[in-house]
Order: C-alpha cells, then sequence, then structure tokens
C-alpha cells in the first residue's frame, strides 16, 4: 500500500499565476542492483513513470530510473486557468499505480 | 584511544566520585539536529519533504480503520489521537498500570493490538508498527521528553546507564565513549552526536527508510562490532530509559530526519 501527499499553494491563486505544485509518494524504489546478504538478487522495484493532469490536458510528465531516492518528491509548476481537478498518476513495475485527486481553486480576478 | 588513556581516564572518572566526568551539563545538551547540517534540518523542518510524514498519514488511516469483522479501531477505545495522545509518547517507555509490565511505545502498540483488537501484533520495525508510531509520536511533537526516574523506573535507568558505560563487541568502545566523551568529533564524515532519543521514530537518510530507536541501537552497536541484542530485548528498553532521563525536559522533534 502506498501513501501520498499533494501540496498545492495556500495562497490566493489567480488566473495567469505560475503556481509550484509537490508530490511525494512512499515506495522503496528498490534498484534491482543489490544483493541480499546470502548473495541472492533483489529484484527492481521502482516506480517508472509519473504524470500530472490539469483538466483533462497533461501538464507534467517524467519517467524514473533506478537511481532515484526512495520516497520520490517532486515539485513542478503549472500556470493556474480556472478552478478544475488535478489528476496525479505514479505506474511502475510489478503493475504498481496509484492516484490522487485534488481541486485547484483559482479566485475569480 | 591508547589503553594507558583509556585507564588513565577511567581513574580520572573514579576520582571525581559519583557524577560521571563525562555527564553532559543541561545547558549543553543538544539534539541531533541541532547537531546536523543546515540542508537536513531544512527537511526535518518542512513537513512536506520529511519523508516521515508518509508514515504519520498511514499511521493515522491504521489508527481509524477496523483490523477485522467485530474488532474495535484504535480510534474506537482511544478517539481523537490529537486529544487522547498528546504527549503519550514523550512519556514512553511506562509501566503498564494494570500489569506493572515496563513497556516501550512500540510495545504498548503491540499490547493493545494483541490483547484489546484480538489481532496478531504488527512485527517491530514493520511498515504498520512504524506508521502508528510516527504517528503517536507526532502527537508528542515540542512535548519535554519526562523523566523516568520520576515516574518510579530509577531501576531501569541505573540498569540502563550500566549498559551505555559498558564495552561491546570487537572495537571494546562503550556508548559513553563516543556520545559523553567524543560527541561534536568526526568519525569517518560523519559528527558524533550526543545520542538524545528525542527524534524517533525518524527518516535517515542512510536508510531510505523511517526506523526505530532500536534500529539506530542497532546501528551502533553493528558498528562496534558487537552483536546486537534482539528486537525488542530489555536491554534496549532501558538503555533507551537510560537515555530518556539524560535528555529529560528535552523537546520532541519526531518524526525527525537524520543523516
Ligand atoms: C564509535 C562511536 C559510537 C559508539 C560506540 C556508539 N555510537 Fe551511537 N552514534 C554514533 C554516530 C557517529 C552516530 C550518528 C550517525 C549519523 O548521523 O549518521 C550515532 C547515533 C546515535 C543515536 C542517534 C541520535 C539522534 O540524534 O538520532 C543514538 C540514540 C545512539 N547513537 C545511541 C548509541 C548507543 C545506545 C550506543 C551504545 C550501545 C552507541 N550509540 C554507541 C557513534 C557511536
Ligand atoms: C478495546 C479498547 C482498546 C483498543 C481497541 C486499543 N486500545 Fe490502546 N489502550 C486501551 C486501554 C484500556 C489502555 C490503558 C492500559 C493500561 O495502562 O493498563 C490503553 C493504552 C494505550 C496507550 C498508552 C496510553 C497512555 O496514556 O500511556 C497507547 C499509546 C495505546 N493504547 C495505543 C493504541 C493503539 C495504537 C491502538 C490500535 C492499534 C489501540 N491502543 C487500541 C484500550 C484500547
Amino acid at each position: 500500500m502506498a501513501t501520498a501527499m499533494i501540496l498545492l499553494p495556500r495562497t490566493v491563486i489567480r488566473a495567469g499565476d505560475v503556481v509550484m505544485l509537490k508530490a511525494m509518494i512512499s515506495h522503496p524504489m528498490e534498484t534491482g542492483f543489490r544483493r541480499t546478504e546470502t548473495g541472492g538478487e533483489i529484484p527492481r522495484n521502482i516506480i517508472r513513470q509519473f504524470s500530472c493532469r490539469y483538466m483533462g490536458e497533461l501538464v507534467f510528465s517524467c519517467d524514473f530510473h533506478p537511481a532515484i531516492a526512495a520516497n520520490p518528491f517532486l515539485s513542478f509548476p503549472v500556470i493556474a486557468a480556472r478552478t478544475g481537478p488535478l489528476e496525479f498518476v505514479w505506474r511502475g513495475d510489478n503493475g504498481f499505480l496509484h492516484r490522487e485527486q485534488a481541486m485547484l481553486q483559482v479566485a475569480a480576478s | 584511544m591508547t589503553r594507558r588513556a583509556a585507564l588513565a581516564l577511567a581513574l580520572g572518572c573514579l576520582l571525581l566520585g559519583p557524577a560521571p566526568a563525562d555527564e553532559i551539563h543541561a545547558s549543553q545538551r543538544l539534539s541531533g539536529y541541532d547537531m546536523m547540517g543546515a540542508e537536513a534540518q531544512a527537511m526535518q523542518r518542512d513537513d512536506f519533504a520529511n519523508p516521515a510524514m508518509l508514515a504519520v498519514k498511514e499511521g493515522e488511516g491504521l489508527w481509524n480503520a477496523v483490523p477485522g469483522q467485530g474488532r474495535p479501531s484504535c480510534q474506537s477505545c482511544h478517539g481523537n489521537a490529537a486529544a487522547s495522545m498528546k504527549g503519550v509518547a514523550a512519556r514512553y517507555p511506562a509501566r503498564e498500570a494494570s500489569t506493572g509490565r515496563v513497556l516501550d511505545l512500540p510495545g504498548q502498540i503491540q499490547t493493545c493490538q494483541s490483547e484489546r483488537q484480538g489481532i496478531a501484533p504488527a512485527a517491530r520495525e514493520s511498515a504498520a508498527l512504524l506508521a502508528l508510531e510516527a504517528f503517536l509520536a507526532m502527537q508528542s511533537r515540542g512535548a519535554p521528553l519526562a523523566s523516568p526516574r520520576a515516574r518510579g523506573l530509577d531501576d531501569a535507568v541505573s540498569r540502563g546507564e550500566a549498559l551505555y558505560r559498558q564495552r561491546f563487541g570487537q572495537l571494546d568502545l562503550s556508548c559513553a565513549q563516543c556520545h559523553s566523551q567524543n560527541w561534536g568529533r568526526s568519525l569517518g564524515g560523519t559528527r558524533i552526536p550526543q545520542a538524545h532519543p528525542t527524534g524517533y521514530p525518524l527518516f535517515r537518510m542512510e536508510w531510505q527508510a523511517i526506523g526505530s530507536l532500536q534500529r539506530r541501537f542497532r546501528n551502533c552497536m553493528t558498528g562496534i562490532r558487537a552483536e546486537p541484542f534482539p528486537p525488542g530485548a530489555a536491554e534496549w528498553i532501558d538503555l533507551e530509559i537510560y537515555l530518556k532521563e539524560r535528555a529529560a525536559g528535552m523537546a520532541m522533534d519526531a518524526p525527525a530526519v537524520r543523516p
């Protein structure tokens, strides 16, 4: 079971503002290069891909590779247009899939 | 340190009488937070950058979750943790009123799981137990660590101090030699802290995971090539009680970040 946290700015957002979104998820990000004490392989188990959609439109995505720390923490900008849903999706090895939703509130100007 | 220097030091301690010469004065106590780099401090201060907060969130879910049909959740007995568990972690390990047993916080959680929820207790160092511990520790953030001596745990404090001063392992070192006599100096690129247990459970960058105080103890034991006590052993709990007496009054900063 993964746990994720989404952080939206706490300030009032107006149309046209560039806002920073932050997303963190609990995940071991096991590289696949490590071995157990008895020499057995520890299979790779990483998140491969992250994407963020704003009102259904893809606004940010990235690929992950083995050299990423556990519990990956991302911070990225989007341009606010109007109040609408944000969807965050992480996909990875062994069919890993985690989804979070949030509402970006944009004040009338 | 040469044997001769160690002997001179030991004699020096004897001559100074009952209070050990290496006891850190209250005004000189520094937490692991005080002694770590600015970047790690910034990571701890920002709840969003601190990965231990993921465990707090998971722990909150477990607090409210019904563990099985007809079984009570933690919440159903204890109510809102922000009120009922405020300051509780700061006075653990504690003596259980009904049985007189001394339990550390994970031990208390396991007891409630097995005896009150009627489920198999979560294993030490498992994600579920660490999450509940982190969630409870969060309710004591900023609270001063309570003195175990003031709660009648004198015997455990003495046993814990004896362990703290005992030399262990192939390197034949005691906890005190590093944490009371050489704190602030560097050991292979790391600064030796004073070993105040204010922040547990915590996210350690070297582990890339959240871990318990006993995991930290185990790391120090294997570091001096000694065989660690088994998880949950009475010796670990005595050591924790002594360290909490030594740190009494310091503010809890759990769930913390450490290098
Ligand atoms: C050889 C020196 C050495 C010995 C002996 C040693 N430690 Fe440590 N200990 C360290 C170092 C170095 C660190 C910090 C590691 C880091 O930050 O990466 C540490 C960290 C700790 C911490 C964490 C403090 C914090 O702020 O979170 C505790 C608690 C601790 N030790 C307890 C003990 C106990 C109990 C013993 C005896 C069983 C012991 N240590 C023996 C070197 C030692
Ligand atoms: C059926 C009711 C019940 C449930 C369910 C229960 N507890 Fe308890 N809990 C108690 C009682 C009663 C005590 C007091 C024990 C004593 O001191 O003798 C207690 C004590 C505690 C304490 C110590 C409080 C203090 O002030 O020292 C903690 C911490 C705790 N429980 C955590 C939990 C957690 C976490 C869960 C869920 C995993 C849980 N409990 C589930 C009844 C319950």
